[in-house]
């Protein structure tokens, strides 16, 4: 096992206790998603308004662990600004970063690596299977509001 | 290892300082192959045995014989691997009927786990039974396999589930009971030893009050057996499930328990080979008991496994095993005190096997990724008894459960590994 500080690095501790976006968010155009790991009870509701095809604002609400309250957080605080086609890019290269087998994690993503930016500091969570869901829970969530597909997504 | 309490308890200063009463636990260590591998890099302190118990070598080596020297089918063949095998599979049907005390073998049948148990009793007894406004009665502390038949069936009849309530303590509250118990109530299906809490419920006496009503009872055992003797003439419940892989036995393999007068009168659950009698297309006769309700190729070797589970507890003795675990329950729940931001859930009158708690502020997923890299493995989570948790308040607890193979230092890993999770989380 990786030292648990790459997992839980102080970014990641930070946006746990001091998460940004935290809250509902007002409008009759806003699109709101429920994500639930049933296994756990993770549970968060993800907020977004989409204007002029741009995540214009976006935030969440729920509880769960550090590692998804942090991803909420940084997701929330990232997306913002982005059109449809790049928060649906930053989606897939967060989905590789945390899904990356341990070994090749540094060769095959480096450039999504570099995209992502903040989100960066998840690349941890990959060495933890059993925490890859708690990482993109609220990526589901918000996709989901984002595309208008389902008003409840689950890990399972 | 077979001594009573009262020896154990008078041989109390012969024992080093810390040692624990009623088990050698050191030998009993030796039993289980697992522990001679590290986790991560240390030893392994297994405190998830709710969840599935380790296996003794004799059982591994049980299951592995059956394989190698007795492997055919049973109550099919006349060669004599296939009586072999036979002889083996109702061997350890008459060990079941023992260890329980059951009145007939006719009264043991083979299931999956306690999951399908009680499915089998919600599907063939329970609805059948069920009119529109009855009642199904349950605990506030079941696991979800000893929920979700029951809604089922109760939605399929429209009739209701009814919980007996508990109080922040973890205990029954049974004030109510008698209103519960009234003459819309058709079943109380309760769970003997709470998984998520470890709370030991008074089940002999819900029972007797059940059946002064003529209620049928079902007793939820998974967790009782590992850790008590259960004797179900002496409960008097009608039914009752266990799950063989948390008591020492492997997976897949489960007891139903069912009052010979009540199978009789059940519909089959599932159809198939070896429980009928006679097959035509416009006709079929069923299989007497208990082979009714054992339709299809059963699993023979982990119903032999299991039998060689119950053999190593009886062999240990549930006196020594219940003087050992009340010691570690109490040495947990000292030491979990002294750990800063720890709430034990509940602290109920007697609990057997299972401590959950919560840390103020951190959640119990981060925790458990801690414990792991400690080599501590715990469960996390919500346990199948989603309202058991949040009863008290919370989404998620940390669950640490022990068997006959853990020690004193087990929880002392425990409490290492829960002070450098404050540490790190914050």
């Amino acid at each position: 096992m990786s030292n648990l500080r790459d997992l839980y690095q102080e970014v990641i501790l930070d946006h746990a206790k001091k998460p940004k976006n935290f809250g509902p968010l007002e409008g009759d155009d806003v699109r709101s998603v429920r994500g639930f790991n049933p296994l756990c009870g993770d549970h968060y509701t993800v907020h977004v308004r989409v204007a002029d095809g741009r995540v214009e604002a976006a935030s969440f609400e729920g509880e769960g662990c550090a590692i998804s309250k942090a991803s909420a957080s940084l997701m929330t605080d990232t997306l913002v600004g982005r059109t449809l086609e790049e928060a649906e890019t930053l989606h897939h290269a967060f989905n590789e970063l945390v899904t990356a087998e341990p070994t090749s994690a540094g060769e095959r993503f480096e450039d999504a690596i570099a995209d992502l930016g903040k989100l960066a500091v998840f690349a941890g969570v990959c060495e933890y299977p059993s925490r890859v869901k708690c990482a993109s829970l609220a990526w589901h969530a918000c996709r989901s509001a984002l595309t208008e597909e389902d008003d409840t997504v689950t890990t399972e | 290892m077979n001594a009573p309490l009262s020896s154990a308890q008078e041989n109390k200063p012969m024992q080093p300082a810390g040692a624990l009463q009623g088990l050698d636990v050191e030998a009993v260590r030796a039993d289980f192959p697992i522990f001679a591998q590290e986790i991560h890099g240390k030893p392994l302190v297994y405190l998830d045995t709710a969840a599935t118990s380790q296996k003794p070598e004799v059982v591994i080596d049980a299951v592995t014989k059956v394989y190698r020297e007795a492997n055919a089918n049973v109550h099919r063949g006349v060669h004599l691997l296939s009586e072999r095998a036979t002889g083996l599979y109702e061997g350890a049907r008459d060990r079941v009927r023992r260890f329980l005390g059951a009145a007939s073998r006719k009264e043991i049948v083979f299931v999956r786990g306690t999951t399908e148990a009680v499915n089998l009793v919600a599907s063939s007894f329970g609805e059948p039974r069920l009119e529109p406004g009855d009642r199904v009665v349950v605990t506030a502390m079941e696991h979800h396999s000893n929920i979700v038949p029951w809604k089922v069936a109760c939605e399929r009849k429209g009739a209701e589930l009814a919980v007996i309530p508990m109080d922040e303590n973890g205990d029954l509250v049974l004030d109510g009971l008698d209103e519960l118990l009234d003459e819309r109530c058709k079943m109380l299906a309760m769970v003997h030893v709470s998984n998520a809490l470890g709370v030991v419920n008074p089940v002999k006496e819900l029972i007797a009050k059940a059946r002064e009503r003529g209620i049928p009872t079902l007793v939820d055992a998974a967790q009782s057996v590992p850790h008590l003797a259960v004797n179900v003439q002496e409960l008097g419940c009608d039914f009752l499930a266990l799950s063989g892989h948390k008591a020492y036995g492997p997976t897949g393999i489960g007891v139903l328990y069912g009052r010979e007068a009540l199978l009789e009168g059940m519909r089959p659950y599932q159809g198939g080979g070896d429980m009928i009698a006679t097959v035509s297309f416009d006709e079929v006769t069923y299989n007497d008991l208990p082979y009714r309700f054992e339709a299809g190729t059963p699993n023979i070797a982990g119903v032999v496994g299991l039998g060689a589970a119950l053999d190593y507890l009886d062999g240990l003795g549930f006196d020594a095993i219940a003087a050992h675990e009340d010691e570690l329950v109490a040495h947990a729940r000292a030491a979990l005190a002294e750990v800063p931001r720890v709430r034990l859930l509940g602290s109920p009158r007697k609990q057997a096997g299972a401590i959950s708690m919560s840390l103020e502020g951190l959640h119990p997923h981060d925790i458990g990724t801690v414990l792991d890299s400690e080599g501590v493995a715990v469960r996390t989570g919500l346990h199948c008894a989603e309202p058991a948790i949040r009863h008290f308040g919370v989404s998620a607890s940390v669950r640490a459960s022990f068997g006959v193979y853990n020690r004193r230092e087990d929880i002392d890993a425990l409490v290492v590994g829960l002070r450098k999770a404050v540490d790190l989380l914050g």
